[in-house]
């Protein structure tokens, strides 16, 4: 019945939105920082734990649509052990993918994240899939205010 | 006159299309509706044939234009039975009516430690213009509680009313929740208190039949864009006396009598609250829809509307991990809802995917997501051209959802 969604809603963004990877608090977090898109109602909170600039340790909170709990659920696996530098060069990379300017992104080279592609096709949701990932970025920039992608 | 919807819908050209390869199932329509083909036509025929500047040519095109203009202002008073043509004031939309009612009336009479008495259950509009009132004049915004049905707590509301309350302002029917409010006790024991009653119509207007006299309200607002009119137009009706005593909201042509450096005399009702060209198509489609409306009848849509809510409450109600938000025992045609599994933003873009149309969010009503801790609900919301087959195709999209997302 929903066929044509299948580029949007991969069996992973299914896996992911059942069951969240790394969904906890994290007390002893170096950085904290809300993401909230009001006008959707998605909400999380990041926590990372950064040791001499590589991220030991990523986790959230929060509610949202599947698209935004699968993609930071995904974020958080694929950031830990990343330096500071990589994460935001995957930020960069994620931020081209979805938003579709850069046609020739090996998509390769995002590994799993491959799977959230397909929400360019879809402009009203690019912004739940970018949500965790300006959230990660404020939190890489040391920056305390809650982050919208709206 | 019976009541035939394939007879309904085929006045509704945008029906009539396949979205994304299936036929379209437009259930968006507390955020607008669709236009029947004598709306279109109407704006066609102005653009064609009438239309020039209204009250100020002396030529036969601005003559035209200004009878139709004019025209659709008596066919407003008469849908919702105003004593007179004054009292009716052509604006943008339902929100730019509160602003006006607040910037005029509220500025001119409401002062610091004055209070103004909503409802938890409001729309935004009818919140924020009185909350920048309230700001610019010291006077205290008070919001009557309402329960987890989405109903008014009543007597909590009338128990608020005290000496100093200058405006009640409360939505006729709930954009969020679908919840009707007892407006008559709530104008009755107001009036008592000769405090004065806004009813937001924004929803009430398109499924019921509405008589401001009847009512006793003080002022009536409501948008031509969910009333199967263009966007762009809506409504301001204020009592004449009231009216009269109010400043003029905006300066300009068309609401002044005489202008000179020194002074200004302003145009007489309701004019002095029509500055600079209004949306005159817009306002001949206006009339163009109440025609339509008026001929098959407002007590024969609230009937067939009611059969539609009832239809789908009781189909919503078989699906288990479905909670409907918003169960007052008086209630227009809206079912707003959350699932378990499903975030409602999936749930929007999972249904438009077969073709079916409703909203996905806040419904710009974010106190009362707050109030059901919900972060969003979808929403159906019927209009009278909608059917019990499209109801079933919405019922089984969602119950496939739900599988698909386990």
């Amino acid at each position: 019945m929903f066929d044509d969604l299948r580029d949007l809603y991969q069996e992973v963004i299914f896996d992911h939105n059942r069951n969240p990877r790394n969904f906890r608090v994290m007390p002893d977090a170096d950085r904290k920082v809300e993401g909230f898109n009001p006008l959707c109602g998605d909400r999380l909170t990041l926590f990372l734990k950064i040791t001499e600039g590589v991220i030991q340790d990523a986790s959230f909170q929060g509610s949202g649509c599947a698209i935004s709990t699968a993609s930071v659920s995904l974020m958080t696996e694929i950031v830990k052990g990343k330096t500071e530098q990589e994460a935001n060069q995957l930020f960069e990379m994620f931020h081209a993918m979805t938003t579709g300017k850069e046609d020739a992104i090996n998509l390769e080279s995002v590994g799993k994240l491959a799977v959230l592609a397909g929400v360019r096709d879809y402009p009203a949701r690019v912004k739940c899939a970018t949500l965790a990932w300006h959230t990660l970025e404020a939190a890489l920039k040391n920056e305390q205010q809650s982050v919208s992608t709206e | 006159m019976s009541f035939d919807v394939t007879k309904i819908r085929a006045d509704f050209p945008i029906l009539d299309q396949q979205i994304r390869g299936k036929p379209l199932v437009y259930l968006d329509n507390a955020a607008t509706c669709q236009k029947p083909q004598a709306v279109i036509d109407s704006i066609v025929q102005v653009y064609s044939c009438d239309y020039a500047n209204v009250h100020r040519g002396v030529h036969a095109l601005s003559e035209r234009s200004t009878a139709a203009y004019e025209g659709a202002r008596e066919k407003v008073r008469q849908f919702i039975n105003a004593r007179s043509d004054k009292e009716i004031v052509f604006v943008r939309g339902t929100t730019e009516a509160i602003n006006l009612v607040a910037q005029s009336f509220g500025k001119a009479k409401i002062k610091q430690g004055d209070e103004i008495l909503i409802t938890a259950m409001e729309h935004h509009s009818n919140i924020v213009p009185w909350q920048m009132l309230c700001a610019q004049t010291g006077a205290v915004l008070k919001v009557a509680p309402i329960n987890l049905q989405g109903e008014l707590l009543l007597d909590d509301m009338l128990a608020m009313l005290n000496d100093r309350t200058r405006l009640v302002a409360v939505v006729h029917m709930s954009n969020a929740l679908g919840s009707i409010n007892p407006v008559a006790k709530i104008i009755a024991a107001a009036h008592a208190r000769s405090i004065p009653v806004l009813l937001d119509g924004a929803q009430a207007v398109p499924h019921m039949p509405v008589d401001v006299q009847g009512l006793d309200c003080d002022f009536y607002v409501f948008s031509g864009h969910k009333l199967y009119a263009p966007s762009g137009v809506g409504v301001l009706y204020g009592k004449e006396a009231l009216l009269e005593a109010m400043p003029p909201y905006q300066g300009g042509g068309d609401m002044i009598r005489k202008v000179t450096f020194e002074a200004t005399e302003y145009n007489v009702l309701p004019y002095k609250f029509e500055a600079g060209t209004p949306n005159i198509a817009g306002v001949i489609g206006l009339g163009a829809a109440l025609d339509y409306l008026s001929a098959i009848g407002m007590q024969n849509i609230a009937a067939y509307e009611a059969e539609l809510l009832s239809y789908a409450t009781q189909q919503a109600s078989k699906i288990e991990s479905l909670r409907i938000i918003g169960e007052a025992r008086q209630k227009g045609a809206i079912l707003s809802f959350v699932l378990q599994t499903v975030h409602p933003h999936d749930i929007g873009t999972m249904l438009d995917s077969i073709g079916i149309a409703i909203r996905a969010g806040h419904h710009c009503a974010m106190p009362v997501m707050d109030f059901f801790q919900v972060p969003a609900t979808a929403r159906a919301s019927f209009a009278m051209y909608n059917t019990q087959q499209e109801i079933d195709v919405l019922m089984q999209g969602i119950a496939q959802l739900i599988e698909v997302f386990g």
